[in-house]
């Protein structure tokens, strides 16, 4: 099963509504996976398959053996949608 | 926990800058004793220190700091601005929709998060929340506690 970390500043608050909105897409697309929520320093040493996060953190948080992929909005199921299509 | 209420959303606030509009979404959770005071201050510094990355949707930011800065009570206030104003964020300013969060470790909290997903998953609530005048306005779709 694949590994999707949502990312936030703090880590308890905006990543867990982004968790929230990944999963309820994911039930939509009929794909499963383990999502975690967490802040962008922790993310550093955690290991996942995709990391989910907005444009901003994406930079903060720099390299990553993870594929990142960024969305603007963390309450658009579409835009959560269009972005992890192909990705399964 | 408190989610929403009247006593927790304010609307047609004019703000100076970012950290006034953060400070009076935290303040609001202070009055009702959600918070300390120094919570609202963790709340700014956040923004200071980590950026603008909470404004996670066009024109709505979510201000809040760790449930270890001073949650005393899961909570979230809203203050909606009459004059929208620029937090920084590339894609999603400017904001007019300042909600502060006030996380803790707990069932509620989650519950919380998950009022708030469901209600601003839907782009005609965040319209309304936008242009709202009055609390009764939005009481509906709100469904304060």
């Amino acid at each position: 099963m694949k590994k999707i970390l949502t990312v936030c500043g703090v880590g308890q608050g905006t990543s867990l509504i982004l968790k929230m909105t990944v999963e309820s897409v994911l039930t939509e697309m009929g794909e499963r996976a383990d999502v975690e929520n967490t802040d962008v320093s922790s993310a550093k040493s955690m290991s996942a398959d995709i990391v989910i996060l907005s444009q901003d953190l994406a930079r903060t948080l720099g390299d990553h053996e993870a594929e990142m992929v960024v969305v603007n909005n963390y309450f658009d199921k579409d835009e959560v949608k269009s972005a992890l299509e192909g990705k399964f | 926990m408190s989610y929403l209420n009247e006593e927790i959303v304010v609307l047609n606030r004019e703000v100076k800058d970012v950290d006034e509009a953060i400070r009076q979404s935290g303040e609001l959770l202070e009055k009702k004793e959600l918070v300390t005071k120094e919570y609202i201050d963790a709340m700014v510094n956040s923004y200071h220190e980590n950026g603008p990355y909470f404004v996670i949707a066009p024109g709505i930011a979510i201000a809040h700091a760790r449930p270890e800065d001073g949650v005393k009570v899961s909570s979230v206030s809203l203050l909606q601005l009459n004059t929208p104003i620029e937090f920084g964020h590339e894609q999603n300013d400017p904001v007019s929709l300042v909600f502060g969060l006030a996380a803790t470790s707990d069932e509620s909290h989650l519950e919380n998060i998950q009022r708030l997903v469901s209600l601003l998953g839907d782009k005609e609530n965040v319209e309304m929340l936008k242009h709202a005048k009055d609390y009764d306005d939005i009481k509906e779709i709100v469904g304060g506690e």
